[in-house]
């Protein structure tokens, strides 16, 4: 049977734009193109990995799916709803299906409030009383997660980064949601604690059925516990497809090079392998290359000739769809 | 062929002490709430051209110990202990002007966030040139000259220009790129990097490392890496110090450490880590956490956390503290390093 899918993203885009200056009032308004025509789908208790640099739109995307920000065009669908109309009650009670968590487990808990309350929080906004209580289930939800239910009264401050973001990970699941959203949830916290909280998300998947939308920069991690992956480059999904496939065989060339710039944790295997280095940095979403967005970087248009790479200036590449890049030379890019 | 090599990198011509010669070194901070022992003693020599990664997590007292070396603590409540030879002369000794004579001229340090490390209101140039100015004694059309170059050879484009730019006109990798140029204007002979990639993206980090390891092989000078990242330590280090609690817990070239580990600590870092390779079904975390420095237990201490801990006779992880012991060049703190798991009687 083919999975039940819980959310579908089609052509999401969101643009910021920079306000008019109050010295200048006749400069044209910026348009930040932060996301750009994201497309992919997502089945019940599965796992799709969003990766990619800094200012590449990953954390707005997933943003957008759990409805913090408003998408300035295409479609959230979660559960079957369309969650751009949404207003009012309706959007009240669409809450309780996506829900986050947070990088940095020092600021996404307020300092003053117990952990205990934190957890309950969500209970209190959508006036749901679970069966046996809001203590009771609080305290289910600590054990869950791994805290002591005694410490219901504790502050943030007495907890380590982990234990933090194990209360981030309670809180989220407090309302049972479909999806949830996780936004870099280990890259503040050390390697051997990290471990901890990636097995917890996983334990966690495999008796709920919850969907992930995980959001990281670090490789390892979102090959570990993601079925699917997603690549963004300055806004635009650049490649998309299951987890083994695009690691072992990338088509795209910056998911290529990306791959190949993770170091190794492994010496002889870290001497034995073939670099491949991007030059320069990323351009700024503000004024983006024309064409391929990936083309001031791109190690393939070295190896083109003229038109191919008038091509990949002046003609958008086709979005990525699953298992397939998008680049006008994705083909030749695999035999290189 | 391991051994060998790092027999050679490590000792030095016969009866030459060796270049940065670290004995016994401690950091303790007083707080309100008791004295912080962040370095509990640490060990380790270097020598010129070869390059040295501390590992750690956040609270093992890595950053604390560059510090100290660079003299960064002289003027705090900090009190540091131990010897710091640096060809012959004892960092931890030094006056505060003393200090500045060798900071930014015989040792270099470059720092995590670009952003933080350089002035916001004087230009990217100007900071660069100013250790030229100072230790050479060099006109400001000189160390204009200077710097420009250097600039250039840490690959900024058009370093001309940019000399006269602002850091908030750089990106993050091209700050970091300034922070190398900054560190090695004066040709360091040691050069001290503290989490030098690890606010940048995978992709400049592969270009930074590149660059450090290049301008590293051309100017000979003794490398200090220090990072939390075993990626990052398994491509660029020749030998590897592995630091817990404030204290070095297993050292040597860095294919032993990571083919024939000796501490648990060190195994337990190794088997959380994700890999990119085959797909693992769990991750093996180490459990608990790290100690508090404020309330440093007895004995080892890693024995909280340590699986091994219990098959040690008489509790003697509890009660006594290992000692550092080398043999053939890998250095390990533990009462039953992993090799002698094999050992034990199968009764236990």
């Amino acid at each position: 049977m083919e999975p039940q899918e819980i959310l579908r993203v089609e052509d999401l885009a969101k643009h910021f734009t920079s306000g008019r200056s109050l010295l200048a009032p006749g400069r044209a308004r910026r348009v930040v193109k932060a996301v750009d025509g994201v497309s992919f789908s997502l089945a019940r208790g599965r796992t799709l990995g969003l990766v990619g640099e800094s200012g590449c739109g990953k954390s707005t995307t997933g943003r957008m799916i759990a409805r913090l920000l408003d998408p300035t065009a295409g479609r959230v669908v979660v559960d079957g709803q369309d969650t751009a109309g949404l207003r009012g009650k309706d959007l009240y009670h669409f809450r309780r299906k996506v829900q986050m968590v947070f990088q940095d487990p020092f600021a996404s808990l307020n300092p003053r409030q117990t952990i205990g309350s934190a957890i309950a929080a969500p209970f209190e906004a959508q006036r749901i009383t679970p069966a046996g209580g809001v203590k009771r289930r609080v305290g289910e939800l600590m054990e869950r997660v791994g805290l002591k239910p005694e410490h219901y009264n504790r502050f943030p401050h007495e907890f380590s980064g982990g234990q933090r973001q194990r209360v981030g990970i309670a809180r989220a699941l407090a309302l049972e949601p479909s999806v949830i959203v996780c936004d870099e949830p280990v890259s503040a916290l050390d390697v051997s604690v990290q471990a901890q909280v990636v097995n917890l998300l996983e334990e966690i998947q495999e008796d709920t059925g919850v969907a992930y939308v995980f959001i990281a920069h670090d490789l390892s991690v979102v090959r570990h516990i993601s079925d699917e992956i997603a690549v963004m480059y300055l806004g635009k999904v650049v490649e998309r497809g299951p987890v083994e496939e695009l690691y072992s065989s990338p088509q795209h060339p910056y998911t290529r090079a990306l791959l190949s710039a993770v170091p190794i944790p492994d010496p002889r295997a870290a001497r034995a392998q073939v670099k491949i280095r991007l030059r320069g940095d990323l351009p700024s979403p503000a004024n983006p290359p024309s064409g391929c967005v990936f083309r001031t970087r791109c190690p393939l248009m070295a190896t083109l000739a003229e038109p191919e790479r008038e091509r990949c200036s002046h003609e958008v590449p086709e979005p990525a769809s699953f298992g397939r890049a998008a680049c006008h030379f994705a083909d030749s890019a695999a035999l290189t | 062929m391991t051994h060998a090599s790092m027999e050679t990198s490590s000792r030095p011509a016969r009866g030459a002490a060796p270049f940065l010669d670290v004995r016994g070194l401690t950091v303790q901070f007083p707080t309100d709430d008791g004295v912080a022992s962040a370095v509990n003693g640490v060990d380790f020599s270097i020598e010129r051209g070869s390059i040295l990664g501390i590992v750690g997590e956040s609270g093992s007292g890595k950053s604390v110990t560059s510090q100290a070396l660079m003299g960064l603590l002289k003027g705090t409540s900090a009190k540091v202990g131990g010897q710091a030879l640096f060809d012959g002369v004892d960092l931890v000794a030094l006056s505060e002007a003393e200090m500045r004579r060798l900071r930014g001229q015989r040792i270099g340090m470059i720092f995590q966030d670009p952003l933080s490390a350089l002035h916001p209101l004087y230009t990217v140039g100007r900071q660069i040139a100013e250790a030229y100015t100072v230790h050479h004694r060099a006109t400001r059309a000189q160390a204009r000259k200077a710097a420009v170059d250097m600039l250039g050879r840490v690959g900024i484009p058009n370093p001309e220009q940019r000399f006269d730019e602002y850091p908030h006109q750089f990106s993050g990798g091209m700050r970091q790129r300034a922070m190398i140029a900054m560190a090695l204007i004066c040709e360091p002979e040691l050069l001290i990097a503290d989490e030098p990639t690890t606010a940048l993206d995978v992709t400049v980090q592969a270009q930074i490392l590149d660059l450090m390891l290049e301008l590293q092989a051309e100017t000979q000078s003794a490398l200090i890496l220090i990072t939390h990242d075993l990626g990052v330590v398994a491509e660029v280090c020749e030998n590897v110090l592995v630091m817990y609690g404030g204290q070095c817990v297993e050292a040597g070239p860095v294919d032993e450490i990571f083919y024939r580990t000796q501490h648990p600590y060190t195994l337990g870092l190794l088997s959380s880590m994700p890999t990119l390779g085959g797909r693992q079904e769990r991750l093996t975390p180490i459990p608990g956490q790290p100690p508090s420095l404020l309330d440093l237990p007895s004995g080892c201490l890693f024995s909280d956390r340590c699986p091994a801990a219990s098959l040690v006779p008489d509790r003697r992880c509890r009660t006594e503290r290992p000692l550092l012991v080398t043999e053939g060049g890998h250095s390990r703190r533990c009462h039953l390093p992993i090799d002698q798991l094999a050992t034990l009687p199968a009764s236990r």
